[in-house]
């Protein structure tokens, strides 16, 4: 098992979630997708070097990172619930009317 | 072995492009269910089994049936998006081609040695020398073990800020959709408790 192919797969998983968010602002719930996948890319890089340097500091950020990421993920979605009872939609170009 | 991570790869790197691609939400999210899979293929390759199963648990589980039920309960229009992807694609896919390419190269450029690990068994006694564990072959430890034993005592402070996370992420997301409807019907307990039976019960005349 090589480091260097996961390693490649990490980060490019994290740069399609990059990407993704770029390209998809439109869409509020695929920008929370992509920020998922950027956490999930980053989780395999830190799990990666984790076996591959002997050090289980990796693993255990890992570990607090897919806490973050869940919670993130909860309270995004949470926000996302409430705009759209207040607006009708999801369309993250009127956000900006939120402003006082 | 690697053709295995081949495969996770590919399946992997794709699932994600699809992700960010597809016309629907629903497919979105059941790519990043397929992409979180394949994640855990590659961590089994990587012998972290643990991880694995905790990865398919918390993601699939967890986050990807959250993802899928907000985004069944807002009903959500299928939306063009060949005037957005048009509008962004230039200058997002050469920010992404240039940050890919810097990777890249930097990878196979910054670690050379760990690179020519890539060309085969006999190369890597050379570049990462091994070294007999005598602990090892008295006693060892599976992973959930050595981390279970770690976290506990040295990464205390941060086990009790995933858990202070976990708990702000709780009780925000309770707060924020509970919804005050003066419809629904919720229960009072004292008023319910010191009903007295003669008043409740009346006389149809």
């Amino acid at each position: 098992m090589s480091l260097i192919h996961s390693l490649h797969v990490s980060f490019v998983v994290f740069l399609l979630g990059l990407v993704g968010i770029y390209l998809n602002r439109k869409n509020i719930i695929l920008v929370l997708m992509s920020i998922e996948l950027m956490l999930l890319g980053i989780n395999l890089n830190l799990l990666s070097f984790s076996v591959s340097l002997d050090d289980l500091l990796g693993q255990v950020f890992a570990l607090f990172i897919l806490t973050v990421a869940a919670a993130e993920s909860a309270i995004g979605l949470a926000i996302l619930v409430i705009y759209f009872r207040l607006r009708g939609t999801i369309d993250i170009e009127f956000i900006r009317l939120m402003k006082g | 072995m690697n053709l295995f991570l081949a495969a996770f790869a590919a399946l992997g790197i794709s699932s994600s492009i699809m992700v960010i691609r597809a016309n629907n939400p629903v497919y979105s999210v059941l790519y990043l269910i397929l992409v979180f899979v394949n994640v855990s293929g590659i961590l089994i390759l990587q012998g972290l089994d643990f991880f694995a199963m905790i990865f398919l648990v918390v993601y699939v589980g967890a986050i990807a049936v959250l993802f899928l039920f907000v985004v069944m309960m807002l009903n959500i229009k299928v939306e063009e998006k060949q005037e957005s992807m048009l509008r962004y694609l230039p200058v997002g896919g050469g920010i992404g081609l240039i940050f890919f390419l810097e990777v890249v190269i930097g990878l196979d450029k910054e670690f050379v040695p760990l690179n020519l690990l890539s060309l085969g068994p006999s190369y890597e006694s050379e570049i990462l020398p091994e070294y007999l564990h005598w602990g090892e072959t008295l006693a060892q430890k599976t992973g959930i073990e050595a981390i279970g034993q770690v976290i506990y005592t040295y990464y205390f402070y941060y086990f009790f800020m995933a858990s202070f996370i976990l708990l702000v992420a709780m009780i925000g997301a309770i707060l924020l959709t509970l919804h005050n409807d003066p419809k629904v019907k919720r229960q009072e307990v004292f008023e319910q408790n010191a009903r007295e039976f003669s008043r409740t019960i009346q006389k149809a005349s």
